[in-house]
């Protein structure tokens, strides 16, 4: 009776035409404008693909024996640089990120406080840990110190959004019975942002030992400066094996802590 | 809680004596394992220059003021170029992480023996080793520029967001691919129908996070000569320029916060 067959088609993903089609134009614009402004030297390219195979092969195999002291004191010397800078990192953190709570702190010092985090968030560790390492010399005490700043920013943040969404009611209660500030944050937010706590501090101790690899590369010690080292004297065999030894550890840590905060949960 | 008795009043004591004891031993270790690793750290440390750092500070903010504000417009090219390789970084490393992550989840992969642990180990090998040695490795192949910086963060985001994808599509709701399946739908009707709009909005969030994070590493990859600010911030700490970092660290925080503004409008949108 009708020939007109009826056809469904999958609704778009954005209704208004006129934004969906100015959206395709921007991006292409941008991919294009990327393109014409981005120099890519493909005869580098080309020379660099037996240059980049020879380069991955001199890997192999990895040379664990050679330099074995080495690793194994830079690789300690990570984990201690790791275990320091955490606990220092979350004292500090500890201030700021109540801080940062809008629900505690008074208008001005929730600004400063944003303010610390801001700073602390927009330089990457290996910017910071240049200057630390000017200003304090070579060696894991200015990769502490930097690591210690960079887990500020991360850690308050987190933890001042997880204060401002404690229940109420119960902070209200310890107040009502005329408790002091310091008793009102220990009895009434403490036990509430523990579990945020802990689980923080394990994510960011795994950050931190993987971090500790690169602040190496420009003079903050540990395993970093043993992967340096080993690049600049072209033992190639030895990277390989401190970046598997790398691999490894942060596959190590990464399964407990993952594993760990479940079992806190 | 226990409440505790003396000679003529009650007290009350937050935790009982084997509470407290373990609260004291838990902070007598920490505080044990804390002091070993400092004393370790102290050992390799010359305390001289340590405290000599404020002094040093206060000389190097005295040469990195007043910044040099006209140097600004030499920094628009490798500002742009930073972006590029944050924004085709993430292009690329999303791009794959989709495949890794359909092959990563329990639900959705095709053989659980052989191709998941496979997808597995590349995620965490990929989240293991930092975009700057990335971009060290990937500096000696390609040769210094741009691109090596767009492959090194593109590798980079693969393990974060294949990570986070994987664990979003083992949620997925099983009723609607069921429903789909009832209609005698194949293997790709599923997915582009079942799987695909429900993972859609953890997909845009994902990716966005990323590329907000890619903004802060895209100013580091230059540092091993991988394009982008670094390079130019290399240089001028090479010269002793401090008048022009501070106006790379300036325009570097501009920058940050620009990027997390966008992410957090776009994500306003969205949501």
């Amino acid at each position: 009776m009708n020939d007109k067959k009826v056809i469904w088609k999958r609704k778009p993903l954005i209704k208004n035409r006129l934004l969906r089609i100015g959206l395709i134009l921007l991006i292409s614009t941008y991919l294009l404008s990327v393109f014409l402004t981005t120099e890519i030297d493909w005869q580098r390219i080309l020379e660099g693909i037996p240059r980049g195979k020879n380069f991955i092969f001199a890997f192999f195999p990895p040379d664990f024996i050679t330099r074995s002291d080495e690793i194994l004191a830079g690789i300690f010397e990570s984990l201690w640089m790791t275990i320091v800078a955490t606990i220092v990192g979350i004292l500090i953190s500890i201030p700021v990120s109540l801080g940062a709570a809008k629900n505690i702190a008074p208008k001005f010092v929730y600004f400063l406080s944003r303010g610390v985090i801001t700073l602390s968030r927009s330089f990457q560790e290996v910017i910071l840990a240049i200057f630390f390492v000017k200003l304090m010399g070579f060696g894991p005490f200015a990769g502490m110190v930097t690591l210690s700043l960079s887990t500020i920013g991360f850690f308050a943040k987190l933890l001042s959004e997880d204060i401002e969404d404690i229940n109420k009611s119960q902070a209200e209660a310890i107040k009502s019975t005329g408790s002091s500030w310091f008793q009102w944050v220990n009895y009434g937010v403490q036990p509430q942002v523990m579990p945020r706590f802990i689980g923080l501090s394990l994510y960011r101790l795994d950050i931190n030992f993987r971090e500790s690899a690169v602040i190496g590369i420009v003079g903050g010690g540990g395993i970093g400066s043993t992967l340096n080292t080993a690049f600049d004297r072209y033992e190639f065999e030895t990277a390989a094996a401190v970046l598997i030894v790398i691999i490894s550890i942060v596959m190590i840590v990464e399964y407990t802590s993952s594993h760990l905060r479940k079992l806190i949960k | 809680m226990p409440i505790i008795k003396q000679k003529d009043y009650k007290t009350w004591k937050k935790f009982d004596r084997k509470r407290d004891l373990q609260n004291w031993l838990c902070w007598f270790l920490g505080t044990l394992i804390f002091s070993f690793c400092f004393g370790l750290i102290s050992s390799k440390t010359i305390w001289f220059y340590v405290f000599d750092s404020h002094n040093e500070a206060l000389d190097l903010l005295g040469r990195m003021f007043p910044p040099e504000t006209n140097y600004f417009l030499t920094l628009i090219k490798p500002i742009w170029d930073t972006l590029n390789i944050a924004t085709i970084g993430t292009t690329i490393g999303t791009l794959i992480a989709i495949p890794l992550a359909f092959l990563s989840a329990n639900n959705t992969t095709p053989s659980k023996k052989f191709l998941r642990p496979l997808a597995l180990f590349c995620i965490v090998s990929s989240r293991s080793i930092n975009s700057v040695i990335w971009a060290l490795l990937l500096v000696a192949v390609v040769g210094p520029g741009v691109l090596a910086g767009i492959i090194a963060i593109g590798l980079r985001s693969i393990g974060f967001c294949g990570k986070l994808l994987y664990e979003a599509i083992e949620e997925i709701d099983e009723n609607q691919i069921e429903a789909i399946e009832a209609t005698g739908a194949n293997k790709a009707q599923i997915m582009t129908f079942g799987i695909v709009p429900q993972i859609l909005p953890a997909f845009t969030s994902i990716s966005i996070y990323r590329w907000d994070i890619n903004i802060r590493e895209a100013t580091v990859v230059g540092l091993v000569g991988a394009g982008g600010i670094g390079i130019e911030l290399d240089a001028q700490i090479g010269d002793l320029a401090w008048a022009k970092v501070s106006v790379i660290l300036l325009a570097i925080v501009v920058a940050v916060v620009f990027s997390e503004w966008i992410t957090a409008k776009i994500r306003r949108c969205i949501i």
